[in-house]
């Protein structure tokens, strides 16, 4: 991809991670590794985000909080899986509370693994979440012509 | 006064990182009550220590949270030594100490830039998690880790520091002190910082005495508490300490009891480094827990003291271990600072205490 068609805004939610994920989802965003020069914005608002970054496995409490952000985001949107507890558990996968990875509640496009993700890692999903974005924008339009 | 109202606040809210979801009973626009609702985090990793070792779970325990992990490592890798009475070489614990401190530099800062950033300061966030970053660069070139360091074993830790990168340790504190003072005398000057801030969330002495704060959070209370003053390990090597106290017991004296400890931890840091002992960084642990043998130890984590206990059953595995984590105990106390406030000032009562959840549910 040589250039981004589109300036993604992400919205963050903590699935049941330890933290050091969520803080290198923030690091991303800051002066270090900048992502805001790709436009990454981040959003508290599910309507008005593109990328959804979910660290942290699912648990009871906490799956429908994650359908719940997900199904508010509008067409065409895409999930990032960071870190290895979101991808797979991690080294939570026996606890008796963890359902496993983000697939078990929500389709997953990008994973990004990794204890803690490291944030070029979390840049680069986040490029690969754009070309998935023109993807399913590009599919999306297809359909509305077919119809 | 009109009917009260509950205002749902959180699982995911802008100014949380993590999911702790509130009922706000609201009366007009004060909150009268607050009721807290957690386990959005909850993975029962305590239960772990029936299927890891005890070698093992320190990897485990320092996942109880990414901030606190060095911290949590450090209080495992202890209790499991008292538990079978290891005597960790003078050079580990200095090391120990160095690495715990600069973490503590590092979740302050960052905390500094979350609370900057509740109350609308968001080029003052850019700035302490731009400082917090070379921190971080040191964590990288000492241990290989950013957040989760790996660097304390039962009996030790796995890697030293070397002279040259202790001298460049002191060298990025110096540089970094140099800019912190600037913007902390920023955010402890700001006029709208103090509106924001002065008298908003007051918790009294007695209050905290009797919910049993812990951390900053006490000691802006005036509750001169703090484990690091019972001079453990190589904390007892210190010339002088003294917990950083308040007593205005407001968001505002927390804010300024956290700018004070950096500089602090900073001082440490640079004392243990010029009196670093030379010789071994681990002993070797062999064995395994004696039946019923039980230990505890207490620990000054970046937001307050943590107890941890173990007890072991023979086997490699232990019995039992439990943590009573410094949020658990401070969230009592954001329950009775809420009430009352103005509904716009609750994300600035919460964000002052610090909480972490992932360490309260594990």
């Amino acid at each position: 991809m040589a250039f981004a068609s589109k300036s993604p805004w992400v919205i963050h939610y903590d699935g049941s991670s330890c933290n050091g994920c969520d803080i290198e989802v923030l690091a991303t965003l800051c002066p270090g590794f900048d992502g805001e020069r790709f436009g990454v914005i981040n959003t508290g608002n599910p309507k008005h985000a593109d990328i959804f970054l979910v660290t942290g496995s699912v648990n009871e409490q906490n799956i429908g909080v994650i359908k719940e952000i997900y199904n508010q985001m509008l067409e065409p949107k895409v999930v990032v899986a960071c870190g290895i507890c979101a991808c797979t558990g991690g080294v939570f996968h026996d606890c008796y509370n963890v359902l496993g990875g983000v697939d078990a509640a929500i389709p997953v496009d990008v994973y990004a693994p990794g204890c803690a993700v490291r944030p070029e890692q979390l840049i680069d999903a986040i490029v690969a979440g754009v070309a998935a974005l023109d993807e399913k924008s590009a599919a999306l339009k297809a359909a509305r012509k077919g119809a | 006064m009109s009917k009260a109202t509950i205002i749902p606040f959180g699982p995911q809210h802008p100014v949380l990182p993590e999911p702790l979801h509130l009922d706000l009973v609201v009366q007009d626009e004060t909150v009268v009550d607050c009721i807290p609702q957690i386990g959005f985090v909850h993975r029962g990793l305590e239960k772990l220590v029936e299927t890891r070792d005890y070698n093992q779970f320190i990897y485990i325990a320092e996942r109880i949270c990414g901030i606190c992990a060095m911290g949590h490592s450090l209080g495992y890798a202890e209790t499991v030594e008292s538990l079978m009475g290891v005597e960790v070489p003078k050079r580990a614990e200095y090391l120990r100490v160095i690495w715990h401190e600069l973490s503590r530099v590092h979740s302050h800062l960052l905390w500094l830039g979350l609370a900057a950033d509740a109350f609308g300061f968001e080029s003052m966030f850019m700035h302490c998690w731009r400082l917090r970053e070379r921190v971080l660069d040191l964590f990288e070139k000492t241990t290989g880790g950013r957040v989760i360091l790996s660097v304390v074993k039962v009996g030790g830790v796995v890697r030293d520091i070397d002279a040259t990168q202790m001298a460049e340790i002191v060298s990025v504190l110096d540089g970094l002190k140099d800019e912190y003072t600037q913007i902390m005398n920023t955010l402890l000057t700001d006029t709208s910082v103090k509106n924001r801030t002065v008298g908003v969330g007051y918790l009294s002495a007695e209050d905290a005495t009797a919910l049993s704060m812990v951390g900053p959070f006490a000691r802006a209370s005036n509750l001169a508490y703090d484990v690091r003053s019972f001079g453990r390990g190589a904390y007892g090597d210190l010339s002088e300490f003294a917990p950083i106290t308040d007593t205005a017991g407001d968001c505002f004296a927390r804010v300024k009891v956290r700018c004070l400890e950096v500089l602090q931890s900073i001082e440490i840091i640079k004392e243990l480094a010029a009196k670093m002992p030379a010789g071994d960084i681990a002993v070797d642990v062999k064995g395994a827990p004696a039946d019923g043998a039980q230990a505890s130890n207490v620990l000054e984590q970046p937001r307050g003291e943590c107890y941890y206990y173990a007890r072991g059953n023979g086997s490699k595995n232990l019995e039992r271990m439990r943590m009573r984590t410094p949020t658990s105990q401070n969230l009592a106390g954001m329950t009775v600072a809420l009430k009352g406030c103005d509904l716009a000032d609750v994300n600035m009562i919460i964000l002052t205490i610090d909480p972490c959840i992932s360490c309260t549910e594990r």
